[in-house]
Protein backbone atom coordinates (compact mmCIF):
# COMPACT_ATOMS: atom_id res chain seq x y z
CA UNK A 1 0.00 0.00 0.00
CA UNK A 2 0.92 3.63 -0.56
CA UNK A 3 1.13 6.18 2.16
CA UNK A 4 -0.60 9.65 1.81
CA UNK A 5 1.02 12.61 -0.26
CA UNK A 6 2.38 14.75 2.22
CA UNK A 7 1.11 18.41 1.39
CA UNK A 8 3.67 21.45 1.51
CA UNK A 9 3.06 24.72 2.90
CA UNK A 10 2.76 26.22 -0.40
CA UNK A 11 0.28 23.57 -1.56
CA UNK A 12 -1.95 24.16 1.42
CA UNK A 13 -1.97 28.15 0.37
CA UNK A 14 -2.65 27.64 -3.04
CA UNK A 15 -5.74 25.95 -2.24
CA UNK A 16 -6.78 29.22 -0.68
CA UNK A 17 -7.39 30.49 -3.84
CA UNK A 18 -10.95 29.15 -3.46
CA UNK A 19 -11.62 31.68 -0.75
CA UNK A 20 -10.35 34.06 -3.90
CA UNK A 21 -12.89 33.37 -5.53
CA UNK A 22 -15.81 33.16 -3.55
CA UNK A 23 -14.93 36.78 -2.01
CA UNK A 24 -14.57 37.70 -5.33
CA UNK A 25 -17.93 36.47 -6.43
CA UNK A 26 -20.01 38.11 -3.43
CA UNK A 27 -17.86 41.31 -3.62
CA UNK A 28 -19.45 41.98 -7.42
CA UNK A 29 -22.92 40.50 -6.18
CA UNK A 30 -22.40 42.81 -3.16
CA UNK A 31 -23.75 40.12 -0.94
CA UNK A 32 -22.49 41.48 2.35
CA UNK A 33 -21.20 38.16 3.83
CA UNK A 34 -17.15 39.25 2.96
CA UNK A 35 -17.07 39.53 7.28
CA UNK A 36 -18.00 35.89 8.03
CA UNK A 37 -16.21 34.34 5.29
CA UNK A 38 -12.95 35.89 6.02
CA UNK A 39 -13.58 35.19 9.44
CA UNK A 40 -14.81 31.40 9.12
CA UNK A 41 -11.60 30.36 7.17
CA UNK A 42 -9.36 32.23 9.55
CA UNK A 43 -11.19 30.34 12.63
CA UNK A 44 -10.82 26.76 10.33
CA UNK A 45 -7.54 27.82 9.77
CA UNK A 46 -6.39 28.63 13.32
CA UNK A 47 -8.49 25.74 15.30
CA UNK A 48 -7.10 23.07 12.64
CA UNK A 49 -3.57 23.70 13.32
CA UNK A 50 -4.17 24.22 16.79
CA UNK A 51 -5.99 20.70 17.06
CA UNK A 52 -3.08 18.99 14.54
CA UNK A 53 -0.80 20.20 17.05
CA UNK A 54 -2.53 19.06 20.32
CA UNK A 55 -3.37 15.94 18.85
CA UNK A 56 -0.04 15.27 17.71
CA UNK A 57 1.25 15.49 21.33
CA UNK A 58 -1.33 13.65 22.32
CA UNK A 59 -0.89 10.63 20.38
CA UNK A 60 3.04 10.89 20.65
CA UNK A 61 2.45 10.92 24.74
CA UNK A 62 -0.55 8.65 24.73
CA UNK A 63 -1.76 8.68 28.22
CA UNK A 64 -5.81 8.17 29.81
CA UNK A 65 -5.71 11.38 31.42
CA UNK A 66 -5.14 13.04 27.94
CA UNK A 67 -7.57 10.97 26.32
CA UNK A 68 -10.09 11.74 28.91
CA UNK A 69 -9.66 15.53 28.85
CA UNK A 70 -9.68 15.44 25.04
CA UNK A 71 -13.50 13.95 25.30
CA UNK A 72 -14.42 16.36 28.14
CA UNK A 73 -13.44 19.96 26.02
CA UNK A 74 -15.68 18.13 23.29
CA UNK A 75 -18.53 17.04 25.40
CA UNK A 76 -18.32 20.92 26.94
CA UNK A 77 -17.95 22.45 23.37
CA UNK A 78 -20.86 20.60 22.20
CA UNK A 79 -23.09 20.70 25.51
CA UNK A 80 -22.35 24.77 24.79
CA UNK A 81 -23.36 24.63 21.37
CA UNK A 82 -26.62 22.90 22.16
CA UNK A 83 -27.44 25.98 24.29
CA UNK A 84 -26.62 28.61 22.18
CA UNK A 85 -28.32 26.42 18.89
CA UNK A 86 -31.62 26.22 20.75
CA UNK A 87 -32.87 30.03 20.00
CA UNK A 88 -35.46 29.89 22.80
CA UNK A 89 -34.64 30.60 26.75
CA UNK A 90 -33.93 27.35 28.51
CA UNK A 91 -34.46 26.58 31.81
CA UNK A 92 -31.55 25.69 34.14
CA UNK A 93 -33.25 22.21 34.73
CA UNK A 94 -33.80 21.88 30.64
CA UNK A 95 -29.98 22.64 30.73
CA UNK A 96 -28.87 19.92 32.89
CA UNK A 97 -30.78 17.60 31.25
CA UNK A 98 -29.16 17.80 27.84
CA UNK A 99 -26.09 17.84 29.60
CA UNK A 100 -26.40 14.53 31.23
CA UNK A 101 -27.98 13.37 28.37
CA UNK A 102 -25.18 14.42 25.89
CA UNK A 103 -22.45 12.88 28.44
CA UNK A 104 -24.51 9.36 29.38
CA UNK A 105 -25.57 8.92 25.73
CA UNK A 106 -22.46 9.28 24.07
CA UNK A 107 -20.20 8.02 26.67
CA UNK A 108 -22.06 4.52 26.63
CA UNK A 109 -22.17 4.43 22.71
CA UNK A 110 -18.54 5.45 22.69
CA UNK A 111 -17.34 2.78 25.16
CA UNK A 112 -19.58 -0.03 23.86
CA UNK A 113 -18.10 0.74 20.40
CA UNK A 114 -14.91 1.09 21.01
CA UNK A 115 -14.63 -2.09 23.66
CA UNK A 116 -17.04 -4.08 22.49
CA UNK A 117 -17.33 -3.53 18.71
CA UNK A 118 -13.17 -2.65 17.56
CA UNK A 119 -12.22 -4.01 20.73
CA UNK A 120 -9.18 -1.48 21.04
CA UNK A 121 -6.16 -1.94 23.68
CA UNK A 122 -5.71 -0.29 25.71
CA UNK A 123 -8.88 1.72 26.43
CA UNK A 124 -7.25 4.80 25.74
CA UNK A 125 -5.89 4.64 22.99
CA UNK A 126 -5.93 8.15 21.61
CA UNK A 127 -6.01 7.37 17.86
CA UNK A 128 -9.64 5.42 18.36
CA UNK A 129 -10.65 7.40 21.08
CA UNK A 130 -10.61 10.86 20.06
CA UNK A 131 -11.96 10.75 16.44
CA UNK A 132 -14.48 8.38 17.04
CA UNK A 133 -15.99 10.22 20.46
CA UNK A 134 -15.72 13.43 18.13
CA UNK A 135 -17.87 11.87 15.72
CA UNK A 136 -20.31 10.53 18.19
CA UNK A 137 -20.40 13.88 20.37
CA UNK A 138 -20.86 16.35 16.94
CA UNK A 139 -24.07 13.98 15.88
CA UNK A 140 -25.25 13.76 19.24
CA UNK A 141 -25.08 17.12 19.26
CA UNK A 142 -26.93 18.26 16.30
CA UNK A 143 -29.47 15.28 17.01
CA UNK A 144 -30.04 17.26 20.79
CA UNK A 145 -30.55 20.58 19.23
CA UNK A 146 -33.06 19.55 17.03
CA UNK A 147 -35.20 17.52 19.44
CA UNK A 148 -35.19 19.86 22.00
CA UNK A 149 -35.92 23.14 19.59
CA UNK A 150 -38.73 21.20 18.70
CA UNK A 151 -39.59 20.09 21.99
CA UNK A 152 -39.88 24.15 23.64
CA UNK A 153 -41.42 25.29 20.81
CA UNK A 154 -43.76 22.20 20.74
CA UNK A 155 -44.70 23.24 23.97
CA UNK A 156 -45.41 26.73 23.65
CA UNK A 157 -47.16 26.67 20.19
CA UNK A 158 -49.69 23.46 21.40
CA UNK A 159 -49.89 24.72 24.92
CA UNK A 160 -53.87 24.73 24.62
CA UNK A 161 -53.82 21.23 23.48
CA UNK A 162 -51.80 20.11 26.43
CA UNK A 163 -53.34 22.23 28.98
CA UNK A 164 -56.83 20.64 27.27
CA UNK A 165 -55.46 16.91 27.72
CA UNK A 166 -54.33 18.22 31.28
CA UNK A 167 -58.13 19.56 32.04
CA UNK A 168 -59.24 15.84 30.46
CA UNK A 169 -57.04 13.72 33.47
CA UNK A 170 -54.22 13.55 31.17
CA UNK A 171 -51.06 12.86 32.56
CA UNK A 172 -48.40 15.25 31.82
CA UNK A 173 -46.89 12.38 29.96
CA UNK A 174 -50.01 11.78 27.76
CA UNK A 175 -50.79 15.36 27.33
CA UNK A 176 -47.05 15.78 25.76
CA UNK A 177 -46.76 11.84 23.96
CA UNK A 178 -47.21 13.99 20.44
CA UNK A 179 -45.01 16.54 21.06
CA UNK A 180 -42.55 14.32 22.59
CA UNK A 181 -42.77 11.23 19.66
CA UNK A 182 -42.14 14.61 16.98
CA UNK A 183 -39.26 16.51 18.71
CA UNK A 184 -37.48 12.72 18.90
CA UNK A 185 -38.57 12.05 15.35
CA UNK A 186 -37.03 15.12 14.12
CA UNK A 187 -34.24 14.78 15.86
CA UNK A 188 -32.65 11.33 14.17
CA UNK A 189 -34.22 12.17 11.03
CA UNK A 190 -31.02 13.75 10.04
CA UNK A 191 -29.07 10.63 10.59
CA UNK A 192 -31.27 8.21 9.01
CA UNK A 193 -31.51 10.11 5.89
CA UNK A 194 -27.85 10.57 5.52
CA UNK A 195 -27.87 6.62 5.83
CA UNK A 196 -29.99 6.52 2.90
CA UNK A 197 -27.15 8.52 0.37
CA UNK A 198 -24.06 7.17 1.96
CA UNK A 199 -22.26 5.31 -0.64
CA UNK A 200 -23.66 6.69 -3.64
CA UNK A 201 -24.54 10.53 -2.91
CA UNK A 202 -21.58 11.25 -1.46
CA UNK A 203 -18.47 9.07 0.47
CA UNK A 204 -18.56 9.91 4.31
CA UNK A 205 -15.61 11.83 5.60
CA UNK A 206 -13.85 9.06 7.33
CA UNK A 207 -14.00 6.67 4.76
CA UNK A 208 -12.25 8.92 2.54
CA UNK A 209 -9.64 9.89 5.26
CA UNK A 210 -8.80 6.26 5.66
CA UNK A 211 -8.57 5.64 1.55
CA UNK A 212 -6.80 8.42 1.61
CA UNK A 213 -3.88 7.44 3.57
CA UNK A 214 -3.75 3.84 2.24
CA UNK A 215 -6.10 1.92 3.56
CA UNK A 216 -8.15 -0.92 1.00
CA UNK A 217 -11.51 0.48 0.99
CA UNK A 218 -13.08 -2.60 2.32
CA UNK A 219 -12.10 -1.98 5.49
CA UNK A 220 -12.71 1.36 5.22
CA UNK A 221 -16.52 0.71 4.67
CA UNK A 222 -16.58 -1.75 7.32
CA UNK A 223 -15.33 0.84 9.79
CA UNK A 224 -17.98 3.54 8.26
CA UNK A 225 -20.71 1.29 8.62
CA UNK A 226 -19.87 0.55 12.10
CA UNK A 227 -19.26 3.93 12.78
CA UNK A 228 -22.62 4.44 10.96
CA UNK A 229 -24.41 2.19 13.56
CA UNK A 230 -22.63 3.64 16.19
CA UNK A 231 -23.65 7.06 15.64
CA UNK A 232 -27.31 6.20 14.71
CA UNK A 233 -26.79 4.67 18.58
CA UNK A 234 -25.27 7.20 20.03
CA UNK A 235 -28.39 10.32 18.04
CA UNK A 236 -30.91 7.50 19.04
CA UNK A 237 -29.99 7.84 23.31
CA UNK A 238 -28.80 11.14 23.63
CA UNK A 239 -32.15 12.51 21.89
CA UNK A 240 -34.33 10.21 23.72
CA UNK A 241 -33.12 10.70 26.88
CA UNK A 242 -33.25 14.99 26.16
CA UNK A 243 -36.57 14.90 25.20
CA UNK A 244 -37.73 11.65 27.60
CA UNK A 245 -36.82 13.72 30.74
CA UNK A 246 -36.78 17.37 29.00
CA UNK A 247 -40.58 17.25 28.70
CA UNK A 248 -41.17 16.50 32.45
CA UNK A 249 -39.44 20.33 32.95
CA UNK A 250 -42.68 22.19 31.64
CA UNK A 251 -44.78 20.71 34.62
CA UNK A 252 -44.37 20.96 38.11
CA UNK A 253 -45.09 18.54 40.59
CA UNK A 254 -49.38 19.38 40.88
CA UNK A 255 -48.76 18.56 36.99
CA UNK A 256 -49.69 21.97 35.99
CA UNK A 257 -48.28 23.32 33.21
CA UNK A 258 -45.35 25.74 34.14
CA UNK A 259 -43.75 27.84 30.84
CA UNK A 260 -42.31 29.91 33.08
CA UNK B 1 -69.29 19.73 46.52
CA UNK B 2 -66.92 22.65 46.51
CA UNK B 3 -66.85 25.10 48.70
CA UNK B 4 -64.54 28.24 48.84
CA UNK B 5 -63.12 30.21 51.13
CA UNK B 6 -60.89 33.39 51.32
CA UNK B 7 -59.64 32.20 48.13
CA UNK B 8 -56.64 34.19 46.48
CA UNK B 9 -54.99 34.07 42.94
CA UNK B 10 -52.55 36.38 42.32
CA UNK B 11 -54.38 39.68 42.16
CA UNK B 12 -57.07 38.24 39.49
CA UNK B 13 -59.25 36.62 42.31
CA UNK B 14 -60.24 37.17 45.74
CA UNK B 15 -63.17 34.57 46.54
CA UNK B 16 -64.49 35.10 50.64
CA UNK B 17 -66.48 32.33 50.68
CA UNK B 18 -68.57 30.30 47.88
CA UNK B 19 -70.46 27.59 47.56
CA UNK B 20 -71.18 25.09 44.32
CA UNK B 21 -73.86 22.51 45.55
CA UNK B 22 -73.76 18.88 44.69
CA UNK B 23 -75.94 17.97 41.58
CA UNK B 24 -77.00 21.32 40.71
CA UNK B 25 -76.82 23.54 37.85
CA UNK B 26 -74.35 26.88 38.89
CA UNK B 27 -74.07 29.32 36.09
CA UNK B 28 -71.10 31.66 36.79
CA UNK B 29 -71.65 34.80 34.85
CA UNK B 30 -69.67 38.35 34.76
CA UNK B 31 -68.04 40.65 32.35
CA UNK B 32 -64.81 39.95 30.44
CA UNK B 33 -61.97 39.83 32.28
CA UNK B 34 -63.63 39.51 35.46
CA UNK B 35 -62.10 35.80 36.53
CA UNK B 36 -64.88 33.39 35.34
CA UNK B 37 -62.49 31.17 33.82
CA UNK B 38 -59.43 32.05 36.28
CA UNK B 39 -62.21 30.26 38.76
CA UNK B 40 -62.86 27.06 36.61
CA UNK B 41 -59.23 26.32 36.01
CA UNK B 42 -58.70 26.75 40.09
CA UNK B 43 -61.41 24.10 40.68
CA UNK B 44 -59.71 21.90 37.89
CA UNK B 45 -56.53 22.31 39.78
CA UNK B 46 -55.00 23.34 36.08
CA UNK B 47 -53.70 26.46 38.51
CA UNK B 48 -53.01 26.15 42.50
CA UNK B 49 -54.43 29.27 44.76
CA UNK B 50 -52.12 31.17 46.75
CA UNK B 51 -54.20 31.73 50.20
CA UNK B 52 -57.50 30.48 51.69
CA UNK B 53 -58.73 26.68 51.07
CA UNK B 54 -60.86 25.34 48.16
CA UNK B 55 -62.26 22.01 49.30
CA UNK B 56 -63.88 19.20 47.27
CA UNK B 57 -66.47 16.51 48.86
CA UNK B 58 -64.74 17.63 52.23
CA UNK B 59 -61.28 17.03 51.13
CA UNK B 60 -58.34 20.16 50.61
CA UNK B 61 -57.71 20.46 46.80
CA UNK B 62 -53.95 20.65 48.06
CA UNK B 63 -54.66 16.67 49.51
CA UNK B 64 -55.82 15.66 46.13
CA UNK B 65 -53.61 14.20 43.70
CA UNK B 66 -54.15 16.55 40.46
CA UNK B 67 -54.84 14.18 37.36
CA UNK B 68 -56.86 11.79 39.92
CA UNK B 69 -59.00 15.58 40.35
CA UNK B 70 -59.31 16.50 37.05
CA UNK B 71 -60.76 12.58 35.97
CA UNK B 72 -63.71 13.52 38.76
CA UNK B 73 -63.61 17.52 37.26
CA UNK B 74 -63.12 17.27 34.13
CA UNK B 75 -62.90 20.94 32.35
CA UNK B 76 -63.70 22.33 29.06
CA UNK B 77 -62.01 25.49 28.29
CA UNK B 78 -62.92 28.32 26.51
CA UNK B 79 -61.88 27.93 22.92
CA UNK B 80 -62.64 24.37 21.95
CA UNK B 81 -59.57 22.16 22.16
CA UNK B 82 -59.13 19.93 18.56
CA UNK B 83 -57.11 17.44 18.54
CA UNK B 84 -55.45 16.29 15.08
CA UNK B 85 -57.60 13.20 13.70
CA UNK B 86 -60.94 11.93 13.12
CA UNK B 87 -64.90 12.95 14.56
CA UNK B 88 -64.47 9.56 16.45
CA UNK B 89 -60.59 9.87 17.80
CA UNK B 90 -61.58 13.32 19.25
CA UNK B 91 -64.79 11.92 20.70
CA UNK B 92 -62.71 9.18 22.32
CA UNK B 93 -59.81 10.97 23.53
CA UNK B 94 -61.24 12.06 27.14
CA UNK B 95 -61.33 8.39 27.67
CA UNK B 96 -57.96 7.39 26.41
CA UNK B 97 -55.87 10.79 28.68
CA UNK B 98 -58.15 9.63 31.67
CA UNK B 99 -57.66 5.54 31.41
CA UNK B 100 -61.30 4.82 31.11
CA UNK B 101 -62.50 2.08 29.07
CA UNK B 102 -63.66 3.01 25.37
CA UNK B 103 -67.15 2.29 24.23
CA UNK B 104 -68.78 1.35 20.93
CA UNK B 105 -70.12 3.45 17.92
CA UNK B 106 -73.87 3.33 19.25
CA UNK B 107 -72.40 5.45 22.22
CA UNK B 108 -70.75 7.71 20.35
CA UNK B 109 -73.73 8.37 18.21
CA UNK B 110 -76.19 8.65 21.37
CA UNK B 111 -73.74 11.57 22.29
CA UNK B 112 -73.96 13.04 18.65
CA UNK B 113 -77.26 13.47 18.75
CA UNK B 114 -77.14 14.96 22.41
CA UNK B 115 -74.77 17.60 21.57
CA UNK B 116 -76.80 18.02 18.36
CA UNK B 117 -74.06 17.22 15.66
CA UNK B 118 -75.07 15.84 12.71
CA UNK B 119 -71.44 14.56 11.36
CA UNK B 120 -70.00 11.56 10.21
CA UNK B 121 -67.40 9.80 12.82
CA UNK B 122 -64.76 9.20 10.46
CA UNK B 123 -64.58 12.81 9.35
CA UNK B 124 -61.42 15.21 9.97
CA UNK B 125 -62.38 16.90 12.65
CA UNK B 126 -60.29 19.86 11.58
CA UNK B 127 -62.91 20.75 8.91
CA UNK B 128 -65.69 21.36 11.40
CA UNK B 129 -66.98 24.75 12.19
CA UNK B 130 -66.42 26.59 14.65
CA UNK B 131 -69.89 26.42 16.34
CA UNK B 132 -69.47 22.11 15.43
CA UNK B 133 -66.46 21.92 17.37
CA UNK B 134 -67.41 23.52 20.20
CA UNK B 135 -70.43 20.77 20.07
CA UNK B 136 -67.76 18.46 19.53
CA UNK B 137 -65.17 19.24 22.44
CA UNK B 138 -68.76 19.27 24.88
CA UNK B 139 -69.73 15.53 23.59
CA UNK B 140 -66.13 14.43 24.38
CA UNK B 141 -66.63 15.48 27.98
CA UNK B 142 -69.92 14.18 28.31
CA UNK B 143 -68.86 10.88 27.10
CA UNK B 144 -66.42 10.97 30.01
CA UNK B 145 -69.30 10.42 32.68
CA UNK B 146 -67.85 12.64 35.29
CA UNK B 147 -68.79 13.88 38.50
CA UNK B 148 -68.53 17.94 37.69
CA UNK B 149 -68.47 19.25 34.48
CA UNK B 150 -66.87 22.53 34.20
CA UNK B 151 -67.96 24.32 31.07
CA UNK B 152 -66.12 27.44 30.21
CA UNK B 153 -68.97 29.37 27.61
CA UNK B 154 -69.67 26.03 26.12
CA UNK B 155 -72.59 27.31 23.62
CA UNK B 156 -70.62 30.67 23.02
CA UNK B 157 -70.45 29.74 19.14
CA UNK B 158 -73.67 28.24 18.50
CA UNK B 159 -77.43 30.11 17.75
CA UNK B 160 -79.97 30.50 20.16
CA UNK B 161 -81.67 27.83 19.42
CA UNK B 162 -78.85 25.40 19.19
CA UNK B 163 -77.77 26.69 22.26
CA UNK B 164 -81.09 26.16 24.27
CA UNK B 165 -81.16 22.23 22.64
CA UNK B 166 -77.78 21.51 23.33
CA UNK B 167 -77.32 23.28 26.93
CA UNK B 168 -80.83 21.29 27.58
CA UNK B 169 -79.93 18.03 26.74
CA UNK B 170 -76.55 18.76 29.12
CA UNK B 171 -79.22 20.06 31.90
CA UNK B 172 -81.13 16.80 31.27
CA UNK B 173 -78.33 14.31 31.50
CA UNK B 174 -76.89 16.33 34.19
CA UNK B 175 -80.38 15.75 36.34
CA UNK B 176 -80.55 12.23 35.73
CA UNK B 177 -77.43 11.08 37.06
CA UNK B 178 -77.01 13.68 39.91
CA UNK B 179 -73.89 15.16 38.32
CA UNK B 180 -72.71 18.79 39.18
CA UNK B 181 -72.49 20.63 36.91
CA UNK B 182 -70.65 24.39 36.89
CA UNK B 183 -71.10 26.49 33.70
CA UNK B 184 -69.49 30.19 32.64
CA UNK B 185 -71.67 31.83 30.28
CA UNK B 186 -72.24 35.39 29.01
CA UNK B 187 -75.81 34.28 27.70
CA UNK B 188 -78.63 35.50 29.95
CA UNK B 189 -81.30 33.62 28.55
CA UNK B 190 -79.01 30.25 30.05
CA UNK B 191 -78.99 31.44 33.09
CA UNK B 192 -82.18 32.59 33.36
CA UNK B 193 -83.35 28.65 31.97
CA UNK B 194 -81.08 26.33 33.34
CA UNK B 195 -79.80 27.12 36.59
CA UNK B 196 -80.47 26.65 40.06
CA UNK B 197 -77.98 29.07 41.00
CA UNK B 198 -75.73 31.74 39.44
CA UNK B 199 -72.50 33.02 40.82
CA UNK B 200 -72.10 36.76 39.31
CA UNK B 201 -68.07 37.56 39.57
CA UNK B 202 -66.90 41.29 39.36
CA UNK B 203 -62.93 42.28 38.87
CA UNK B 204 -62.37 38.66 40.84
CA UNK B 205 -65.08 39.15 43.43
CA UNK B 206 -68.30 36.88 43.63
CA UNK B 207 -70.69 39.83 43.98
CA UNK B 208 -73.27 39.34 46.05
CA UNK B 209 -76.81 39.22 44.83
N1 LIG C 1 -51.79 33.34 33.39
C1 LIG C 1 -52.17 34.62 33.56
N2 LIG C 1 -51.22 35.55 33.84
C2 LIG C 1 -51.56 36.83 34.03
N3 LIG C 1 -52.82 37.29 33.97
C3 LIG C 1 -53.79 36.41 33.71
C4 LIG C 1 -53.52 35.03 33.49
N4 LIG C 1 -54.68 34.39 33.25
C5 LIG C 1 -55.63 35.34 33.30
N5 LIG C 1 -55.12 36.55 33.58
C6 LIG C 1 -55.85 37.82 33.75
O1 LIG C 1 -56.85 37.61 34.71
C7 LIG C 1 -58.04 38.29 34.37
C8 LIG C 1 -59.20 37.32 34.36
O2 LIG C 1 -59.05 36.42 33.28
P1 LIG C 1 -60.12 35.31 32.96
O3 LIG C 1 -59.67 34.57 31.76
O4 LIG C 1 -60.39 34.53 34.18
O5 LIG C 1 -61.38 36.21 32.59
P2 LIG C 1 -62.84 35.76 32.14
O6 LIG C 1 -63.76 36.24 33.18
O7 LIG C 1 -62.85 34.33 31.81
O8 LIG C 1 -63.03 36.64 30.83
P3 LIG C 1 -63.76 36.26 29.45
O9 LIG C 1 -65.22 36.38 29.68
O10 LIG C 1 -63.27 37.29 28.50
O11 LIG C 1 -63.34 34.88 29.08
C9 LIG C 1 -57.78 38.95 33.02
O12 LIG C 1 -57.48 40.30 33.25
C10 LIG C 1 -56.59 38.22 32.49
O13 LIG C 1 -55.80 39.08 31.70
MG1 LIG D 1 -62.99 33.25 30.13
Amino acid sequence: MKGIIELQMWQVAVAYIFIVILLFIVRTRGIPREKEILVASLRMTLQLVLTGYILAYIFNNSHPLYTLLAISVMEAFAIYNTYKRVKTPLSPRLREIIAVSMVTGTLASLFYFLLVVVRISPWYDPRYVIPIAGMLIGNSMTGISLGVSRLVDGMRTQQHLVEAALMLGATPGAASKQIVNASFDAAILPTINSMVGMGIVFLPGMMTGQILSGVSPLTAIEYQIAIMLGILGSVALTVVMSVQLGYKTFFNEECQLDLQ
Amino acid sequence: MFCLRGVRYRDILDIERLEIPEGKVTCIVGESGSGKTTLLRLLNKLISYDNGEIVYKGRSLKDIDSVELRRRVVMLPQTPPIFPGTVRDNLLIGLVFSEKPLVGEEKLLEIMEMVHLDKGLDEDAEKLSGGEKQRLALGRVLLMDPEVFLLDEPSSALDEDTEEVVIGSLVKYAGERGKTVVMVTHSKQVARSFSDKIVEINHGRVVSR
